[in-house]
């Protein structure tokens, strides 16, 4: 017994403490976040190096060059944004639920397929506006059509929802991929192609000579809209609340199954929606990858933006830009195209370590006897 | 000084298994243990006696190694030891049952028991499970050891838990309040089973309240008040009488202000309700009384008697049986709000106030700042979609102004105050919205003397303003200075409902353990058999 | 006879499977939720085809031995690292489980598909497309009495060792998970760490241990992609949905590994099944390859409504663990 005693005197305390912060001022944190982004570009920028032997700076001019080297290049960017951007806004009210909603690729496909049936079935039958108004009103019951199904078993029978919708998202690649062969041009190719490439009916019309603007004003409309109601609606506001504490929700006589299944029906209608502009509005046409991965890069997005969805237009500006610099470089340098998703990858591991030292203070051991 | 029991091993009896000398644990500032000094013999139940809060649960985590005292020394037989860990406790055989189980759901009980432990040799569940039924038959538990946790009733638990420290080979055992979630039944045969192991030997710390159990147990009692020894006597010598005044200490005149009801008004009348919970043990049990206009009821009862469904009941948060029925002083008509959700009750015109037991848990959000908190119980007016964020902003910052809420500013998210402001910002809005019935569950726990007044003061108003005001508490003394009538209850029935301006403490103190009195006497009769 | 090659081909497609959710259930076991498994068996695969067209570049006669182990090694050491990467961001520094696991998603396919893409030209070699027939020949090496023994042999003989390792593997996993002291801690580590915790496991330990030693299991999913089913051709975004279709698994399963071997099996066939199928269309063979989501989910829903407590996921799955907070 007394060797024990000992033992657990001399026992060693850890070598540091951690412990969460109570608060931080702002601009430490966001000190905090810029230089996480400035180390992350320095290692992407030596990676690059490495594969390519130019001058880092040259490389860094490359990135810059291919996201703003042009206008061409900057309408490009634009739009790009702006459909991460939708697509992001559309997970938040999930997320800020707590309800981890990662089948917006899903979502978005059957928003998209939705809006391509509309243009390929009943695209002659229809005055123009109305069928507009028809793809977009099919394209948000098709994108909340998807999302309520896991809500709907989450609220009930708390269903793992993080599963579900991921699996839902290749249900979604499967039906797009099955109706793709049925209107493939020409039979069997595989490929819809341009969708009423002569006569445009159903495109998301210009303006001006601007073919991406009227998206991305959509887009931005529906980020302010987001923001505004999750911030200064009553529903937003209750979502707010199931979120902190279900309990909480429940003291008040907040209905939470109802709650659950209103926000997915919302966040799924903006996906339906960014499945829309991606169709009608970008490329005309359906294929599996229409949503692109930009179902689980929104997930980033938004969360790296603390669910703000102002912040998530900076965000998205991020990934975007980093996407649109590194494909220059790489088509510059020869490289493989999928050298962005690495640059962007390692980005988002510096972005989401660094939230550790905005939340958590490391506390390093002190001199025996401070410690008392 | 120790008794003579028959013991197994050949233990010398005057060294205690643990001593405790002059041990004193601050938090912040508030004194949890003042200088407690305490003795316990191997072959003997020592009872651990006080109120809540008296610092007894504190005293044994120092032993546990959970924490680690400020002063003061630990002697294990006889000699100094350092217990810095749970770790450390186990080396010198010490071993502590919670209140709260620390149990793998989808386990068995063997698996649990044997969970974290390096045995030498071949790793076997079935050579554990045999250890588990010798123990089990030694010490005379009934205990399946294959039978997974979340089949089993509270008391099979505790079984796996006592089984869990007594595998690590532990000597000397402290049960924190065992016999809070059991039967009488079961309890008669935990302390069957207590008997057996001190029979061999162990030494067997129990921390409680109930002094039935005390007496019909224990060999030697020690009673903590307010964080200081207030004795140690042999339960042989003693009786239920001298332990509570004891435990309640010399009654403590706090001077709140206290004016007489102005003409009540029979308001909430709470009929014969009763609820189980999920494993269909009774938690309150035909429950009747009325709460008057203009009037504090208090209730009084050991923590966990059923306060918080009966709140929770009333406040359309839990299911009963019964009838709950409200007069409305508008329309003069009797409404039952029994299983109405709190939207229901609030369309019915029932300005109903509950300022719950956990605050940050339930009553506000921590991650929200004061005005969207004090939103909470008011955001839903107005027909419009949007969010009407301008009266709370003035309420906030009237809460703020009135009820002197130390906060940066109105923005500042809760759960950045300290507990007092925290208590004021709940109560402030729940007063806000001029209730006819306040229900407040333990709300000066954790605060300091001032803002405890402040508290006792808005609850003094309230009632003057005509409200019912009902109050759950635990300290008895304030329950009697505040109050206009006092219900006690225990074990989820009501022990008896007394005018708070002649009862004692001491009459209060016994009530609350008066339904279990029952099994005093059946509890005699085992020991004595 | 069709039968027969159906079984066969669906095992070669199950393996891939199930070496996925084999690694993904150690992982999960230990409570996290690692959708990074995907991007981990891509860098699996990459890792093998750089060990392997680098040997081969550098030698004219391969030696059979160092032909495999040198891919294998490489493989496991990239999968360890992104093991590593999820592991340092989700137990030491708190991140957020389900979005490092995407974040480690993209950056493994993005990793895959360029070295996939650039090998050759980085390593200054005038080679069109990265084709490890040599290599792949001696990781297909099987028994050699296969082909006498009939449909008994082709099915279940014909298989290249990294096969019979698959399976081997998720037996022992699913003894060791619930016949040993390690698996019985793990699984409280991944059930409830803060007991785990007071029961003097760390459980940070064996959150870094289980996540990684899932990744490189995990990882060789994609090796046996590239040497045995691709022929050592690697082919960018090949793999596909795959590592998808592994998680999927996990639930079907009910995080059993030994399970896992039969459920990878059907999963396969399901995968393959439209190609047998008569008279089925195009469009028709993309709806069957939907089948095993589908299966998926309805085991979720059942598994759900039914609470059958060892039918759930590990109860602390995807959430943080930290001492101070409990």
């Amino acid at each position: 017994m007394p060797a024990d005693a000992k033992q657990a005197r001399t026992a060693k305390e850890p070598l540091f403490h951690i412990a969460k912060r109570d608060h931080i001022a702002w601009w430490k944190a966001w000190l905090i976040r810029v230089s996480a982004i400035v180390l992350a570009l320095v290692f992407s920028g030596i990676i690059s190096y490495l594969l390519t032997k130019e001058n880092p700076l040259s490389i860094y001019a490359t990135m810059f060059d291919g996201a703003f080297g042009t206008e061409r290049r900057i309408w490009n960017l634009s739009q790009s944004l702006a459909m991460l951007l939708c697509v992001s806004v559309a997970v938040t009210p999930a997320f800020k639920m707590r309800f981890w909603n990662i089948g917006a690729e899903g979502q978005v496909l059957v928003g998209g397929l939705a809006t391509a049936a509309c243009m390929i079935l009943i695209g002659d039958k229809l005055p123009s506006w109305l069928l507009l108004l028809v793809m977009v009103i099919a394209s948000i019951a098709a994108g909340a059509l998807w999302a309520v199904i896991p809500a709907f078993f989450r609220a009930n029978w708390q269903t793992n929802e993080t599963l579900f919708t991921l699996m839902m998202n290749y249900i979604a690649i499967q039906l797009v991929s099955f109706f793709v062969y049925k209107w493939s041009v020409p039979k069997g190719s595989g490929q819809v192609g341009l969708i009423n490439r002569s006569t445009k009916v159903g495109w998301l019309p210009k303006i001006g000579d601007q073919e991406y603007l009227l998206n991305i004003l959509i887009v931005l409309a529906i980020t302010l809209i987001m923001f505004i109601y999750l911030k200064y609606s009553k529903h937003g506001y209750e979502i707010s609340v199931v979120g902190e504490s279900e309990n909480t929700a429940r003291y008040i006589g907040i209905p939470v199954k109802k709650v659950i299944i209103r926000t997915m029906l919302i966040s799924g209608a903006v996906c339906g929606i960014a499945g829309f502009l991606l169709v009608s509005g970008t490329d005309h046409t359906i294929s599996r990858d229409t949503a692109g991965g930009r179902g689980f890069t929104a997930i980033m997005v938004s969360w790296l933006a603390k669910f703000n969805p102002i912040f998530m237009v900076l965000t998205s500006f991020l990934l975007v830009f980093l996407d649109k610099g590194a494909s220059q470089v790489s088509t510059k340098f020869g490289l493989n195209k999928s050298f962005s998703d690495i640059i962007t990858g390692i980005i988002i591991f510096f972005i989401i370590g660094c939230e550790f030292f905005i939340q958590y203070r490391v506390q390093f051991r002190e001199k025996e006897g401070k410690t008392k | 000084m120790s008794e003579p029991t028959v013991t197994e091993k050949p233990e010398k009896p005057e060294i205690p298994a643990i001593r405790l000398e002059h041990i004193t644990k601050r938090f912040g500032e508030v004194v949890a243990n003042d200088d407690v000094n305490l003795t316990v013999y191997h072959g003997q139940i020592l009872s651990i006696l006080g109120e809540n809060g008296s610092g007894k649960t504190t005293l044994m985590n120092m032993i546990s190694g959970i924490y680690f005292p400020d002063h003061g020394k630990i002697y294990v037989d006889g000699q100094e030891v350092v217990i810095r860990s749970p770790k450390d406790a186990f080396q010198c055989k010490i071993g502590m049952i919670h209140q709260h189980f620390k149990l793998v759901d989808i386990f068995t009980a063997t698996e649990n028991i044997v969970l974290g432990l390096n045995e030498k040799g071949r790793f076997s569940l079935r050579r554990a499970a045999e250890r588990v039924r010798e123990i089990s038959a030694k010490y005379g538990f009934e205990l399946d050891p294959n039978k997974k946790i979340y089949e089993m009733s509270v008391s099979e638990k505790q079984t796996v838990e006592i089984i869990k420290v007594l595998y690590r080979g532990a000597d000397i055992l402290i049960l924190d309040e065992p016999t809070a979630v059991l039967t009488p039944q079961e309890t008669q045969k935990l302390f069957a089973v207590l008997r057996n192991m001190r029979d061999s030997g162990k030494a067997i710390i129990i921390i409680t309240h109930k002094l039935h159990e005390v007496l019909s147990l224990s060999d030697q009692v020690t009673v903590l008040c307010k964080g200081k020894n207030a004795g140690t006597v042999q339960t042989a010598e003693t009786n239920e009488e001298q332990l509570t005044e004891m435990m309640v200490g010399r009654k403590v005149t706090l001077n709140i202000d206290r004016s007489e009801p102005v003409n009540p008004v029979d308001r909430l009348m709470v009929q014969g309700i009763s609820c189980k919970n999920r494993e269909g043990t009774e938690l309150l049990h035909d429950i009747s009384f009325t709460a008057r206009s203009g009037e504090i009821l208090g209730i009084a009862g050991i923590a966990g008697s059923g306060q918080r469904e009966l709140l929770e009941a009333i406040a359309g948060l839990q299911h009963v049986d019964g009838q709950i029925l409200y007069h409305n002083p508008k329309t003069d008509q009797i409404d039952d709000l029994r299983d109405k959700t709190p939207v229901q009750i609030r369309e019915l015109g029932v300005r109903l106030s509950f300022v719950p037991e956990d605050r940050l848990g339930m009553g506000l959000v921590g991650n929200m700042d004061i005005v969207d908190n004090v939103m909470l119980r008011s955001y839903r007016k107005g027909k419009s979609i949007f969010l009407e964020r301008k009266a709370p902003k003035s309420l906030a910052e009237k809460i703020i102004r009135d009820l002197e809420v130390v906060t940066p500013s109105a923005a500042t998210p809760v759960r950045r105050l300290s507990g007092g402001n925290v208590q004021k910002v709940l109560v402030g809005r729940e007063i806000a919205a001029s209730p006819t019935v306040l229900m407040a569950a333990y709300p000066v726990r954790g605060l300091d003397i001032n803002a405890s007044f402040t508290i006792y003061h808005l609850l003094n108003e309230q009632k003057e303003h005509g409200t019912a005001v009902i109050f759950v508490g635990e300290d008895l003394d304030v329950l009697l200075e505040l109050s206009d009538r006092i219900m006690v209850i225990s074990s989820g029935r009501i022990a008896g409902i007394v005018d708070a301006r002649t009862a004692t403490k001491e009459q209060i103190g016994l009530m609350m353990t008066k339904n279990t009195k029952v099994q005093t006497q059946e509890g005699g009769a085992a020991d004595a058999g | 006879m069709m039968l027969v090659s159906f079984l066969q081909r669906a095992i070669m497609q199950g393996i891939p499977l199930l070496y996925g959710s084999t690694g993904e259930i150690v992982t999960e076991k230990s409570g996290n939720l690692n959708l990074g498994i995907p991007g981990i068996m891509y860098v699996g695969g990459i890792g093998g085809v750089i060990g392997a067209f680098l040997y081969e570049q550098h030698t004219d006669s391969l030696n059979p031995v160092l032909a495999v182990l040198i891919p294998l090694f490489c493989s496991m050491l990239g999968s360890f690292l992104m093991g590593l990467i999820y592991s340092f961001l989700t137990v030491t520094l708190r991140a957020n489980q389900n979005v490092t696991g995407l974040a480690l998603t993209t950056f493994g396919v993005g990793i895959g598909n360029f070295f996939g893409g650039s090998l050759a030209k980085l390593a200054g070699s005038d080679i069109p497309s990265i084709n490890l027939t040599k290599t792949s020949k001696y990781f297909r090496t099987s028994f050699s009495g296969a082909k006498d023994l009939g449909w008994f042999g082709q099915i279940f003989l014909s298989h290249s060792f990294l096969a019979y390792a698959a399976i081997l593997i998720a037996i022992i996993t699913s003894f060791v998970l619930s016949h040993t002291r390690v698996g019985l801690q793990l699984r409280a580590v991944g059930e409830n760490p803060a007991t785990a915790d007071a029961a003097g496991i760390r459980v940070g330990r064996y959150k870094y241990f289980a996540t990684c030693i899932g990744s490189v299991i995990a990882g060789l999913g994609g090796l046996y992609y590239v040497m045995d089913y691709a022929n050592g051709v690697w082919s960018n975004d090949g793999f596909g949905d795959r590592g998808w279709l592994a998680i999927a698994l996990v639930i079907f399963a009910v995080w059993r590994p030994n399970i896992s071997i039969f459920g990878s099996i059907l999963f396969g066939g399901l995968y393959i099944v439209h190609m047998y199928i008569q008279n089925l269309d195009v469009s028709g063979q993309e709806l069957f390859k939907m089948l095993p989501y589908v299966v998926t989910i309805l085991f979720l829903i059942v598994i759900s409504m039914r609470r059958k407590k060892e039918a759930q996921p590990p109860a602390h799955l995807g959430l943080p663990y930290f001492r101070e907070e409990r």
